[in-house]
């Protein structure tokens, strides 16, 4: 089939742009946090649309289990890392605060300092 | 038809070279952490173009393993290193 060999290749051409955004953005950007920001997002969906054009291209093989396996564990455990990272990154104050527009961790931590607001 | 594959082949090599840039240059542990995330997912692209171009589906299994890896690593750096100490600018910050 023609066209869905076509449409493999646009996906995987769509992941492969995204995958280069990524890495312009983690060159470019000024701190841990945005560098996290612009590796994280456009990777997964970087990964997750040529993992779609390798699926469409191997379409009927019995491995293409594993290629559906591997996305789905790529969108689990992204947001883990994520996380982890950009706690650690706000914790040891290696972030820009100029270029936060709101630091709600820190709003929260002097909610709690000061015994709240009856809320939380 | 092959040139696609070619453009694909040339954008993720550069992405690989840039993120290698950021690796190596990075001022903390954690920029090298998130470089070495993105120069593993980047790695995970490349191998999904490869097996997409050339309908080989051993390497498919080898795409579930550094997923795997990958996590394991990433998690195990920012559960266990050691953190930078820069004391330029963490004067007076309790840490």
């Amino acid at each position: 089939m023609r066209v869905l060999d076509i449409a493999a290749a646009v996906l995987v051409l769509g992941g492969s742009s995204l995958a280069l955004t990524a890495a312009i953005g983690v060159v470019r950007f000024p701190d841990t946090l945005t560098r996290m920001h612009a590796a994280t997002k456009p990777q997964v969906l970087g990964l997750l649309l040529v993992l779609a054009g390798a699926a469409i291209r191997l379409r009927g093989n019995a491995d293409v289990g594993m290629v559906i396996l591997t996305g789905l564990f790529t969108l689990i455990t992204a947001p883990v890392v994520a996380n982890r990272v950009g706690q650690l990154a706000y914790r040891e104050q290696n972030i820009r605060d100029d270029l936060l527009t709101r630091d709600e961790m820190h709003e929260f931590a002097e909610n709690r300092e000061t015994g709240g607001n009856g809320q939380n | 038809m092959t040139i696609i594959w070619i453009i694909a082949a040339v954008m993720l090599t550069t992405a690989a070279i840039l993120t290698m840039f950021r690796l190596l240059a990075g001022p903390s542990t954690l920029d090298r952490l998130v470089a070495l995330d993105a120069l593993v997912a980047v790695t995970m692209c490349a191998i999904g173009t490869w097996a997409a171009f050339s309908l080989d589906t051993t390497v498919t299994y080898g795409l579930t393993a550094l997923a795997l890896i990958s996590f394991v690593g990433s998690v195990s750096v920012a559960r266990f290193r050691v953190p930078d100490i820069d004391k330029r600018r963490s004067a007076g910050r309790p840490r």
